[in-house]
Formats: structure tokens, C-alpha cells, sequence
């Protein structure tokens, strides 16, 4: 277990550092003049020259990339002072240095990831077993299509409807905010009770219709027949034989959907208002402050990789043939 | 959603005195049996040229032939299959009001541009909110009138699906090909070619895709326009585009390889290679026939997410920009005066819903027509 995680530890530190190379040479070759995009309309030259001092944009790019990725280890001193260690550039905007404002917006967009995946994933593979289970029955029927149609919904047009029910029209909730976790976790639970439920709901309606049909053929399996020939109680077939070899592929497709974790992250954070990676993000893409958008793409994909080192941990955890390979 | 390696069982030819005329062996695929007698040119031309002609050819093999291409048996399914045939006319709806947008806009008498209280100040009341009933619904504004602007929401909502399905089909079409030579050439090649395509599919399945779209929109504009311009909106498109098939074909082309990888060798591809036929005539005509069933069933989930994707950008606001009408803004206009005027979101927002729920029943349908055996 601890080879097979050194393994992809190293997989994970070679994927982030191509990552990096790959977005820093688009970033930095792309536009034509990267001082001029920084300082955007109306902007003179004076200004563009001092940008180009501060960012060392007149080294060559090889010497810039080594630089940047050395900032990330070690940090790194620009004109304006230290940059401490993982140092991902000084925003253009803002001047404040991108991994501290990313560190400043992400406890939000953890909060919303990781309730939301915890929610939708009892809730989606509970639905969906409940429905495998009362297979054909008016039990699965309504599971079924209900998951069917939300899952068609999208979390900018339910969101709102959920905020004009519960928020507008009667009032039983307050409009969704952030309180950090230390500060006060009923307060942070309470404020982020609606965007969770509209994240969860459009996942757990995908994930109840994977977990059903992967728990019906489960079911159809031959050694799941052989163990009820056996005489064993159904319950226990059911939880021990057909759901344990159900889970793989749900936690294959969950691997896979990490990134549409955090998209949808991102979308209910500009549905309910909530200031997360998402905003940071897109504002920082308006207003070609790349600095802070290259930041914020790496620290999202840095974010995915080591949940999907997480989630493969979990496979190797319910599928011994992984660890193995 | 499911990306499953299923086998595709190969053809063999009932009527051709050709050197294609190669059985393929009828494997246990999964414990079963599955033989399909079919002529590979029918699949192709089945699939290539869509439901009509699956129709013309089924009524040509009454005739004709002796047995059914997989298009004809997935055709003779499908019709039956009353959820997928719904689901399919309603798709096939959302495409023509599409593109018949200019024509019905112009039947209608109103365009998604015009702020129509500039002329008539009584449809907004003091708030600049609609006046009437659900938004301003009336003859007149069969949806309603947008909040502040006033514009017509009906035209705003038909050009706005214009917009995303067009660029969809282009971002979909795009995808598909890529990922299908792409995946080809890892698949048929093997060896050291498939090797580093693998790494790098898997490389930029790594990638934060939405994260990546978000942050690449300026850098891709930046490349045609420069930054003190405006950007024209057909360079917006183009950069949409860019980015999103940039990073859409990964899924494809790891499928295309691993059927591919099992098609390679087998029999069949095994006797056309005997008897002289090229590599290109060996991938045209033996491989690509008989993964064009996974091809489709993907394509089918990549068009929505696609139509998703770009609401997506332009709902946060980095997609397309006022004036051009768009799907996906209107929810980011919707959910700014959602508090006083809900009903602007209603109608995209159901538009929508149905939609997407439309394209999932027959992206299921279709695969079940290919594929009864998925157990559902």
C-alpha cells in the first residue's frame, strides 16, 4: 500500500511540474506582448516598461520558466520585496502575492467540494441501491425518474428556484453565506446548507442512476447467483458480493468527474454569491491578470490531483487487484 | 457518463464476392453469443447518412438481402423504443427552431436585439421590471420582456440555442475527429506511438478542464485580437472553440483506442492484411465500420455537455458578451433579477431542462438500440 502510494505520489509530482511547464509556455509565449495584456487599455509606455522590469519579462523565457518553478520550491524576490515559498507571482490588480489570495478564497471552495461530494455520494449510492434493490417496483419507478429529470437540471436554474422558495418567498433560510468552519461550524454548516443541497441534488441524480444500473448487472452476476444458491441471506449478499464489486466502476467515474466537482464548485459559488476559486478565477481571466489565473489553474489542478490520489487510494482499498499492479 | 470497453463483434458479409468477404468468428462476448450477419458497407453508409436511410435500406433488404446491418437492427430497436422516439423528435425540434431562427424571428415580427421600450415606455413600469402578468407575457412578448433592456425574451432564447447548438455541432464534430484518429493511430500502431499518445491523453485528462477554459479564453483572444481592441464575436466563437476542443477529444480517442486495440487482431483484420489490403483500407474499411456504434453512443453524451460547457462560460461571464443572444446568459441575467421578476428565468431555464433531459433519454436509447444487453 505505501509503494503503491509513493507511486503515485511521483506520478503526481511529474504531471503537476508538466502542467506547470505547459500552461506557463501558453501563458507567456501566446500573447504578443505580455507586459501590454497586463496593463490592458489606455496604458503607457512608462507603465509597460516598469511591468516588464518587475516581472523579468526581458529574460529569456527558459531563464523566467526556471525562475517561476524555483519561486514555487523556494520562494523568490521581486522589486516590490519577498515573495514567500510557494510563491506563484504577484497578482498585476492587486499587487497582493496569488498564493495568498488563493489560500484567502479557498477554505469556501474546499467547504463546497468536499460537503457536496460527501452528500451526494451517501445520498446518490443510497437512492440508487434503494432502487436496485425494490428493482421494477413503484419504489424504483420514482427513484428512477425523479433522478432522471434533476438530473437534467442545471445548478444555475435551480438554484435560484430553491433561493425564491426557501430565501425569498418564505424566509426559513437566510441567504447563503461563508463563515469559516473554526469560527463557527453550525454557522458554517447553516450558511452553506442551500448551495449544498442544489450541488448534490444534480449529482446525486447522476450518481443514483450510475449506482443502480451498476448494482443491477452486479446482480446478474454468477457468483452473486451462486451465493443465493447457496441459501445466504439476501442482505448479505446484497452489501457483501453485489455492492462491494459495484463500487469499482462508480469510483472509476468519480475519478473522472473530480474536475466537474470543482466546475460545479465554481458555478454554485457565482449562483449563491459565495467569493471561492471560482470568482478568483474568472475575475482575475477578465481582467488578464494572468499571474493569478495561471496561479489559479494550478492550484485547481493540483487541488484534483491529490483528491484523485485520495479516490485511488479508495480503489485500492476496495479492489485488491490495484494495488497489486 | 459510462465509458465501458465493449466489444463491438464484427460483420461478415453476406452478399459481396469481394476479398472483404472475410466471417468474422462469433466470440463470447461477456458469456454470450452475439453474431450479427451484416454487410460492412450497409453499417457505413447507415451511419454516415442517418435514420432515412437506415429506413431506405431496410426496405432495400427485404429484397435484397439476406441479413440485417447492425444499422437496421439498432433502426428496427430504436422504433420501438417509444421513450427514444420521443426524446428524438424533440431534439430534432430544438435543432430546427434553431435554424429556422431567422425565419421564425422574422414570422414573429421581433428580433433579440431591439430595446423595445425605446418605443413603447409602457412595458416597463418604474423598477424597469415588466409590466403584465409572468414577466410581460402577451401576444405580443409570447415570453415576456427582459428586465431593464426589454428585450424580447422569446427571439433572445431562440437565437441563444442557435448560438450554443451551432457551436456544439462544431465543437462536437471537431472532438469526435480528433479523438478518433487520435485513438486510432494509438490503437492500430501500438508499440511506442501508443505509448506516448497514452501519456499524453492522460496528461491532459489531468488538466482542470473548466479551470483551463476559464483561464485560456483571454490568452486564446489574445492571439487574434490585440488587447486594446474590441473582440468581434465571431472571434469569440472561434476562441470558444479553440479552447474546448482543446481539451474534448481525450475521452474519445482513449475509447476509440481500446476497441481498436481488441478489433487489431482478430481474424478478419488478420485476412484482409493476407490478402494485400492496405493499412488505409484496412482501418476505412475493416476497423472504423466496427466502432462506429461506441463513436456514436459517446458523440450522443458529447454534444449536451458540450451546449453545457458554453452556457457554463457564459453564464460566469467569460463565453459571449452582450448584445449576442445567449443561452447561457440569460440564467446570469435571470438570477440577477430573480428576486423581483422570476419568471425571466423560467422559459431557458425549461428550455433547458427539456432539453438536456431529451438528449440523455436518447443518448440511453440509442445505446440500448445498439446494445440490448446493458441491462437497464
Amino acid at each position: 500500500m505505501l509503494q503503491f502510494l509513493l507511486r503515485r505520489l511521483t506520478g503526481a509530482v511529474v504531471i503537476m511540474f508538466l502542467i506547470g511547464a505547459f500552461t506557463f509556455f501558453l501563458f507567456y509565449t501566446i500573447p504578443q506582448d505580455f507586459a501590454e495584456l497586463a496593463c490592458g487599455k489606455n496604458c503607457s509606455p512608462q507603465s509597460i516598461a516598469v511591468i516588464r522590469e518587475n516581472l523579468g519579462l526581458d529574460k529569456p523565457i527558459t531563464t523566467q520558466f526556471w525562475e517561476f518553478m524555483g519561486g514555487i520550491l523556494t520562494g523568490r524576490d521581486f522589486a516590490t520585496g519577498h515573495c514567500p515559498a510557494p510563491c506563484l507571482g504577484v497578482s498585476f490588480e492587486t499587487s497582493e502575492f496569488v498564493w495568498a489570495s488563493i489560500i484567502d478564497r479557498f477554505p469556501l471552495t474546499l467547504s463546497l467540494t468536499v460537503g457536496g461530494l460527501v452528500i451526494f455520494l451517501v445520498l446518490g449510492l443510497g437512492s440508487g441501491l434503494l432502487a436496485a434493490w425494490k428493482r421494477g417496483t413503484w419504489v424504483d419507478k420514482l427513484v428512477s425518474s425523479t433522478s432522471m429529470v434533476l438530473s437534467s437540471f442545471q445548478i444555475y436554474f435551480l438554484g435560484p428556484i430553491v433561493l425564491g422558495i426557501f430565501v425569498y418567498s418564505t424566509g426559513w433560510l437566510e441567504n447563503p453565506k461563508y463563515v469559516p468552519f473554526t469560527e463557527n461550524p453550525a454557522a458554517w454548516a447553516l450558511g452553506l446548507l442551500i448551495p449544498w443541497a442544489v450541488m448534490a441534488t444534480i449529482f446525486t441524480a447522476q450518481y443514483t442512476r450510475m449506482a443502480r444500473s451498476t448494482m443491477i448487472e452486479q446482480l446478474q452476476e454468477e457468483h452473486v447467483r451462486t451465493a443465493r444458491a447457496k441459501g445466504m441471506k439476501q442482505g448479505y449478499v446484497f452489501f457483501r458480493y453485489a455492492w462491494r464489486g459495484s463500487l469499482t466502476p462508480i469510483v472509476t467515474i468519480l475519478g473522472m468527474d473530480l474536475s466537474g466537482l470543482l466546475a460545479g464548485a465554481v458555478v454554485t459559488e457565482f449562483t449563491f454569491d459565495l467569493a471561492g476559486i471560482g470568482r478568483l478565477a474568472v475575475n482575475s481571466s477578465l481582467s488578464k491578470d494572468l499571474p493569478l489565473t495561471m496561479g489559479v489553474m494550478l492550484f485547481g489542478a493540483f487541488f484534483i490531483l491529490i483528491l484523485n490520489i485520495i479516490v485511488d487510494l479508495a480503489y485500492a482499498y476496495i479492489d485488491p487487484r490495484v494495488r497489486l499492479a | 457518463m459510462r465509458r465501458r470497453n465493449r466489444r463491438y463483434e464484427c460483420t461478415h458479409s453476406t452478399v459481396t464476392a469481394d476479398v472483404r468477404r472475410i466471417a468474422g468468428h462469433p466470440t463470447p462476448v461477456n458469456g454470450h453469443i452475439m453474431t450479427s450477419p451484416i454487410e460492412a458497407e450497409v453499417t457505413e453508409a447507415s451511419v454516415a447518412l442517418d435514420k432515412e436511410t437506415a429506413t431506405k435500406n431496410d426496405a432495400a433488404d427485404g429484397t435484397n438481402h439476406t441479413g440485417r446491418s447492425p444499422g437496421q437492427l439498432m433502426w428496427s430497436r430504436f422504433k420501438r423504443d417509444r421513450v427514444g422516439m420521443i426524446s428524438a423528435g424533440v431534439v430534432i425540434f430544438f435543432f430546427a427552431i434553431a435554424a429556422l431562427a431567422p425565419v421564425i424571428s422574422k414570422l414573429y415580427g421581433k428580433d433579440p436585439y431591439t430595446l423595445y421600450p425605446d418605443e413603447f415606455p409602457e412595458l416597463l413600469d418604474d423598477f424597469s421590471m415588466p409590466v403584465g402578468t409572468f414577466g410581460g407575457v402577451s401576444g405580443d412578448f409570447w415570453f415576456g420582456i427582459e428586465p431593464e433592456l426589454g428585450r424580447d425574451v422569446f427571439t433572445m432564447l431562440l437565437y441563444g440555442m442557435r448560438t450554443s447548438l451551432y457551436m456544439a455541432l462544431v465543437i462536437t464534430f471537431l472532438a469526435v475527429m480528433t479523438g478518433v484518429i487520435i485513438g486510432m493511430v494509438g490503437g492500430y500502431f501500438g508499440g511506442k506511438a501508443d505509448y506516448w499518445i497514452g501519456r499524453t491523453t492522460d496528461f491532459f485528462l489531468a488538466f482542470p478542464n473548466q479551470l483551463f477554459f476559464i483561464a485560456f479564453m483571454p490568452v486564446v483572444t489574445a492571439l487574434f485580437v490585440s488587447p486594446t481592441d474590441e473582440t468581434p464575436t465571431y472571434l469569440r466563437a472561434v476562441s470558444i472553440i479553440l479552447v474546448m476542443w482543446f481539451l474534448g477529444w481525450m475521452g474519445m480517442a482513449r475509447l476509440v483506442r481500446s476497441s481498436v486495440l481488441s478489433l487489431r487482431e482478430r481474424e478478419f483484420v488478420e485476412a484482409a492484411k493476407v490478402s494485400g489490403a492496405s493499412r488505409w483500407r484496412i482501418v476505412r474499411k475493416e476497423i472504423l465500420p466496427n466502432i462506429v456504434t461506441p463513436i456514436l453512443v459517446q458523440g450522443t453524451y458529447t454534444l449536451p455537455s458540450s451546449i453545457l460547457t458554453i452556457a457554463f462560460l457564459s453564464y460566469v461571464g467569460v463565453g459571449f458578451v452582450e448584445p449576442t443572444p445567449d443561452w447561457g446568459r440569460m440564467f446570469a441575467i435571470g438570477a440577477k433579477v430573480y428576486e423581483q421578476n422570476p419568471a425571466f428565468m423560467f422559459f431557458p431555464g425549461v428550455a433547458m431542462v427539456i432539453f438536456v433531459l431529451a438528449f440523455n433519454l436518447l443518448g440511453d436509447s440509442v445505446r440500448d438500440a445498439f446494445d440490448p444487453k446493458t441491462g437497464r
